[in-house]
């Protein structure tokens, strides 16, 4: 076979469409663990929540697969690769030679040891059988725990929420959204989040779990010595990378497998791309692992026109988050949280906490390198392009930038010329 | 493929294109129950932006890019690329709000919908005969659908 796909996320489809960029022929085959169809994973915090149903999933139609000339092999685990032989091995007792491989495997949740955790009524909230098992979960209980402030840990306890339980969120740290968002954002999300009826406990985290002498969930034991009555914990707080298959074919692994400028492995032939690979970062120039659904995309897609015979360079992964708490929409993207001691940044924040408006901005010396937009965030993709393009931004823009204003009339005029109007003979 | 050029030199700001807009994606394709009331009712909004500076002005939308960062973005298969025309396509019944894509987009060319959790992006006024209206109701010829690649 010449291209083989382990694992069916987004980064997977990101590699077939890249794949279908150069070669429209050669038949592509991709080994999914789970059984359903590739599905928005973020997706199911919507499906929990009642939001959507599950024909809604599937980010791809069926025809998609024809279309594309793609098998699909689901509910099929690789448990082996052989990177000499080029062969996989699956749990189903298959072997299949590959020329090209991608291994997007994704993560797994990160799981710390709670005493008690072990035995019923604990779960994770990652995957579509994490949300199915919840939803049946969720007409007998009364009351959740979910243990992680970040991303996943609000969006599962949100929609718990949204199904009539009551819940209460623990994030370690003083604030929750740590990593991709600041103080006043952090602040306004869960004022959002009171208001609405869910409890969020900073600074605590879960010391035990504590059982009946049947092993039934009873509650949990805090750090600070508090006890919450709980028919059930979900621990989500966030996810590490799933590379253990890697690593035991003897592929270079670090905090996640390592690839280089074209999403290359150590291994010949072998590519690595999503929440399970460790790439150049577009800002910090150096490798890092960034679990967010645009990088799992856009790595696949170029891992897929390498594996193809293109000589495609990474461009880089760009940090961003899209989070809306019950209407209040927020996003963050590029560095939001720079070193305070390092002059060579510049930060500027305005914050309306009436109106519910925030925006920070970041700038390294003449760039912008990130921001956070909380409630009116209609100029997102503007502030998008300077950090993504990287375009320096001279004085008498900036007071735009500062100002909200951001535009297209302030890039630079080559830039914009090719961009917005490419080819055009220019009158005399 | 045919996409829609607009032209800086030739932009006079006068937001012709965004009523031809509305117009178009309206249901009674009448510009004035369009404006005045399918606007307020069902948050009818333009998939165009008039950008201005100076006398500088410039009409953009759009831009179906050949590998389109909001479909990289977007977390429920609600916008793709059509291999066949080279569009970026929006399918609303797929669509969640989660405004990924907005965030996403350099060019700034998704809206909110004013009302509802979904959004706003060009569709080159699909199915329209005449094609994009906007085009055909710049008067200064500052948008040009042409092929160019
Ligand atoms: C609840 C939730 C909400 C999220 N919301 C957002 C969001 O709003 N924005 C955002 O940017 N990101 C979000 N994320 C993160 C985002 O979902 C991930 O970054 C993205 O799914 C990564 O894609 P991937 O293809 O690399 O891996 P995954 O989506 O994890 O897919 C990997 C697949 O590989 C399969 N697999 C693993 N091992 C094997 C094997 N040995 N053989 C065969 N198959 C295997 C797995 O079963 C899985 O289906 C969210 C995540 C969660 C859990
Ligand atoms: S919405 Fe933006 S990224 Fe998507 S095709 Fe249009 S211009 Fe390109
Ligand atoms: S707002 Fe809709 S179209 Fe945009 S990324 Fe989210 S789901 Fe996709």
């Amino acid at each position: 076979m010449k291209y083989v796909i382990i694992g069916n996320g987004i980064a997977s489809i990101g590699a077939i469409e890249g794949i279908r960029k150069v070669d429209a022929e050669n038949e592509i085959l991709v080994i999914g663990a789970e059984d359903s169809p590739a599905y928005g994973r973020p997706l199911i915090s919507y499906l929990l929540a009642g939001k959507i149903g599950p024909e809604r999933l599937a980010l791809r139609p069926q025809e998609f697969y024809e279309k594309s000339n793609v098998s699909l092999k689901l509910g099929t685990r690789v448990i082996a690769i052989d990177t000499k032989k080029k062969i996989v091995a699956t749990d189903k007792g298959e072997t299949l030679e590959y020329e090209n491989l991608l291994i997007a495997t994704g993560g797994i949740p990160f799981t710390p040891p709670i005493p008690g955790s072990d035995g019923a009524d604990v779960y994770n909230f990652t995957n579509l059988a994490h949300a199915q098992t919840l939803i049946s979960k969720a007409k007998e209980i009364k009351r959740a725990v979910v243990i992680g402030g970040g991303l996943i840990g609000l969006k599962a306890g949100e929609s718990l929420f949204d199904r009539g339980v009551e819940v209460t969120i623990l994030e370690l740290s003083p604030r929750i959204l740590s990593l991709a968002f600041d103080e006043n954002a952090a602040s306004l999300a869960g004022t959002r989040l009171e208001e609405v009826g869910l409890h969020v406990r900073c600074g605590v985290s879960a010391k035990e779990i504590q059982r009946d002498a049947e092993g039934s969930l009873k509650g949990v034991h805090l750090t600070d010595g508090d006890f919450l009555q709980c028919d059930v914990v979900v621990i989500a707080i966030g996810v590490v990378p799933n590379y253990d298959l890697a690593k035991k074919s003897g592929i270079g692994v670090d905090r996640g497998i390592k690839v280089d400028d074209h999403m290359r492995t150590t291994a010949e032939g072998v590519f690595a791309a999503g929440d399970v690979a460790q790439a150049r970062d577009l800002l910090f120039r150096e490798d890092r692992v960034i679990p967010i659904w645009t990088n799992a995309y856009n790595q696949g897609f170029c891992a897929g026109k390498n594996m193809a015979g293109r000589d495609i360079t990474f461009t880089g992964s760009l940090a961003m988050n899209s989070i809306s708490f019950y209407g209040l929409p927020t996003i963050s993207v590029g560095t939001v949280n720079p070193p305070e001691d390092d002059d060579a940044y510049e930060v500027a924040a305005f914050l309306d906490e009436k109106k519910r408006s925030y925006r920070k901005l970041v700038f390294h010396n003449d760039h912008l390198v990130g921001y956070v937009l909380v409630g009116d965030i209609d100029m997102a993709g503007m502030y998008t392009a300077f950090v993504k393009f990287q375009m320096p931004v001279p004085e008498d823009a900036k007071k735009q930038i500062l100002a909200g204003e951001p535009d297209v009339l302030m890039w630079p005029d080559d830039f914009f010329k090719d961009t917005w109007n490419p080819g055009v003979v220019e009158p005399d | 493929m045919k996409r829609v050029y607009p032209d800086k030199e030739y932009c006079i700001g006068c937001h012709l294109c965004e009523l031809a807009c509305i117009t178009a994606h309206s249901k009674s394709k009448d510009l004035i129950i369009a404006f005045r009331e399918e606007r307020l009712k069902d948050g009818l909004d333009s998939c165009k932006k008039v950008f201005e500076k100076g006398d500088t002005c410039v009409a953009i939308s759009c831009r179906h890019c050949d590998e389109p960062s909001c479909v990289a973005a977007c977390i429920s298969g609600g916008l793709h690329k059509d291999p066949e025309t080279g569009r970026t396509v929006y399918d609303r019944n797929k669509c969640v709000g989660c405004w990924s894509c907005l965030m996403a987009c350099p060019y700034g060319a998704i809206k909110r919908h004013p009302t509802e959790s979904k959004i706003i992006k060009c569709d080159l006024c699909e199915g329209r005969e005449e094609g994009p209206a906007c085009v055909q109701a710049c008067p200064n010829g500052a948008l040009k659908f042409e092929e160019r690649d």
